[in-house]
């Protein structure tokens, strides 16, 4: 906590930059890296994926933006866009917040889900967006994945998720909870039908998020470093009373205990993908 | 700390208060010459009108308290009494042996089952075995194990819930916490046996949904299930966990909550005062409900209770269209 204070107050003194927001959303002519400082042109940054031409530090992409670098262009439909929070346990101020989120990120929850081609191929997929309430997971969260999934089961396609997510959202209590066992049945009943499922864990990935579909892919890969696991960092150095290793919980870390197929560079996601869904195919199959 | 009296809690404290000013008189009037007969009777009518006033209306925070009592009986407890020849089966084949899960196969009313628990300690000592009753994803994979044997003999499973929650820990993490649930989720989905999920004491988050994904799920009265608890909502939402008396009304998160919600079928009532007061009646409330839902699941066929449950658990949230 204190180093985010010494943070803040030095990005105040090297404020070359003009119009900076934060430092996950690029705004402006130019876009300071938050790891290495690497000051880069953001619409050199933008044709990189956002992602810091010197440390290789992935920038946070909102859900439009993973659908644009990834689907063929023009190709993406979503769907449920109509579903709508409700404010189940009377939270004060809940309904406000989706409001302001739904407003400043043009989504009507935290992840956009749809269907689309990926080089020629249909997929459905499913984006979460950390800009909306940290991608938490509600009831229109857990639906919207929902019908995801079951749209691919009924029209034999792929499914594809990004996940990025502090977890179950607190404001829906055990509601939120719950849509970690819906998301479940509907990805056995798709994975009963022989289908693909392909898990995309991007920072960040914890709580209930990654404790339910984010972690059961047929194949699970992750953007480099982010931040992925069940407890919170501080939470476990509380119960373990241990200094944690500086990579711990970090996709490597995750790469090394054998909890991931690979780590992927966003510059090569799609052509990563492009190849898993290519060799899921009927013809892959028939011509080995 | 299992062989005292049970221990006040907070509302039952003007309770306490009068039993003991009761029992002073009778002790008083068995060595002195004074018949207080009277008064006594009266403080005793007053007991048991205070009595039904207190019990009869539990607070969300009353029932927070009943459900964490450290008498209030356990998986263990429970499978003695309800099911016979309990075998204890151990291990995930991979890793090691987690008691904080116990499983094994057993008989109900003639009938066998599998039956698999989250498991406390009842003193210090048993709660480090156990690591309070907090599961490593080794406990998660043996429970997944035995789910899995269950299915192949065409036995009914029956899971009772009761956790703070997975464990967070450094070595939890580096074996798969996550994926253990997940796997758990995902698996206990596709189930051709009847499953049925008994909160009988906490169910923290996703540590106990893990046990959850059930045809049926049922709750004893005074038990929880929450995304987290009243203490770390209370910290999260507010910055202040002492408020974690108000984030037990505000989380909803009792036994009538979730039968509200439609997230459970039953709520299995308690023994007054709480389950600790009779271990042996509560297991028989506990009995007849594990009968009744096995009455009405025993004619599907194995695919109809994985129908059953993805309908159940697909119902399940409060949006608008």
């Amino acid at each position: 906590m204190i180093r985010d204070i010494f943070k803040r107050n030095k990005d105040k003194k090297e404020a070359t930059i003009p119009s900076k927001a934060s430092k996950d959303m690029p705004e402006g002519l130019m876009t300071k890296c938050p790891e290495c400082k690497h000051i880069s042109l953001t619409k050199d940054l933008q044709a990189d994926h956002k992602v810091c031409s010197k440390c290789d530090y992935h920038f946070k992409l909102t859900a439009h933006e993973r659908i644009a670098s990834l689907m063929d262009e023009g190709s993406f439909t979503s769907m449920d866009d109509h579903l709508k929070s409700e404010n189940p346990l009377g939270f004060p101020g809940y309904t406000e917040k989706i409001q302001q989120d739904s407003k400043k990120t043009g989504l009507n929850e935290a992840v956009l889900t749809g269907t689309g081609k990926l080089s020629g191929r249909e997929v459905v997929v499913a984006v979460m967006d950390s800009h909306f309430r940290m991608g938490s997971m509600g009831s229109v969260v857990g639906e919207k994945i929902t019908r995801a999934i079951e749209a691919a089961t009924e029209k034999k396609l792929p499914f594809i998720i990004f996940t990025a997510s502090g977890g179950a959202r607190m404001q829906e209590g055990v509601l939120s909870l719950m849509q970690m066992a819906k998301t479940s049945v509907a990805l056995k009943r798709h994975s009963n039908e022989g289908l693909l499922f392909v898990s995309v864990l991007t920072h960040p990935t914890t709580g209930g998020v990654s404790a339910s579909f984010a972690s059961v892919g047929d194949i699970n890969i992750a953007e480099p470093k982010a931040l992925i696991g069940f407890a919170g960092r501080r939470v476990i150095e509380q119960t373990v009373r241990e200094k944690l290793p500086e990579d711990f919980q970090t996709s490597e870390f995750l790469l090394a205990h054998g909890q991931l197929d690979a780590v992927v560079h966003r510059a090569k996601m799609r052509e990563t993908l492009t190849s898993i869904v290519r060799l899921h195919t009927k013809e892959a199959v028939q011509h080995g | 700390m299992a062989k005292t009296a049970p221990k006040a809690m907070t509302f039952e404290e003007p309770l306490f208060e009068l039993r003991k000013k009761i029992d002073e008189l009778k002790e008083y009037t068995a060595t002195a010459d004074v018949d207080l007969s009277s008064e006594i009777k009266s403080l005793e009518e007053r007991l048991a009108k205070l009595e039904s006033d207190i019990y009869e209306n539990m607070k969300p925070w009353d029932r927070v308290q009943v459900a964490r009592h450290p008498n209030r009986p356990t998986t263990l407890d429970y499978i003695s009494i309800l099911f016979e020849d309990f075998i204890e089966l151990h291990g995930d084949r991979s890793y090691g042996d987690d008691e904080a899960i116990v499983g094994g196969i057993a008989s109900f009313h003639g009938q066998p089952v599998t039956v698999i628990g989250h498991q406390r300690g009842k003193d210090t000592k048993e709660n480090i075995r156990r690591n309070f009753g907090m599961p490593h994803p080794e406990g998660y994979r043996k429970a997944l194990r035995l789910m899995k044997q269950a299915e192949k003999f065409n036995r009914p499973i029956v899971c009772l819930i009761d956790t703070k929650g997975a464990y967070p820990g450094k070595a939890a993490e580096e074996r798969g916490q996550s994926e253990a649930i997940a796997r758990n989720l995902v698996e206990m989905a596709g189930l051709e046996v009847p499953v049925i999920s008994i909160v009988i004491g906490e169910g923290g988050s996703g540590g106990a949904l893990a046990l959850g994904v059930g045809n049926h799920i049922l709750m004893l009265e005074n038990s929880t299930f929450s995304v987290i608890s009243p203490e770390g909502a209370a910290s999260i939402l507010w910055k202040d966990s002492a408020l974690a008396q108000t984030a037990a009304e505000a989380m909803k998160i009792t036994a009538p909550d979730l039968l509200k919600m439609k997230i459970i079928e039953r709520v299995i009532p308690e023994v007054r005062g709480g389950a600790h007061h009779d271990c042996n009646k509560q297991a028989a409330y506990i009995g007849d409900a594990i009968k009744q839902s096995f009455d009405e699941l025993g004619g599907l066929s194995g695919q109809e209770l994985i129908d059953q449950r993805y309908a159940k658990f697909k119902s399940i949230g409060i949006f608008s269209e």
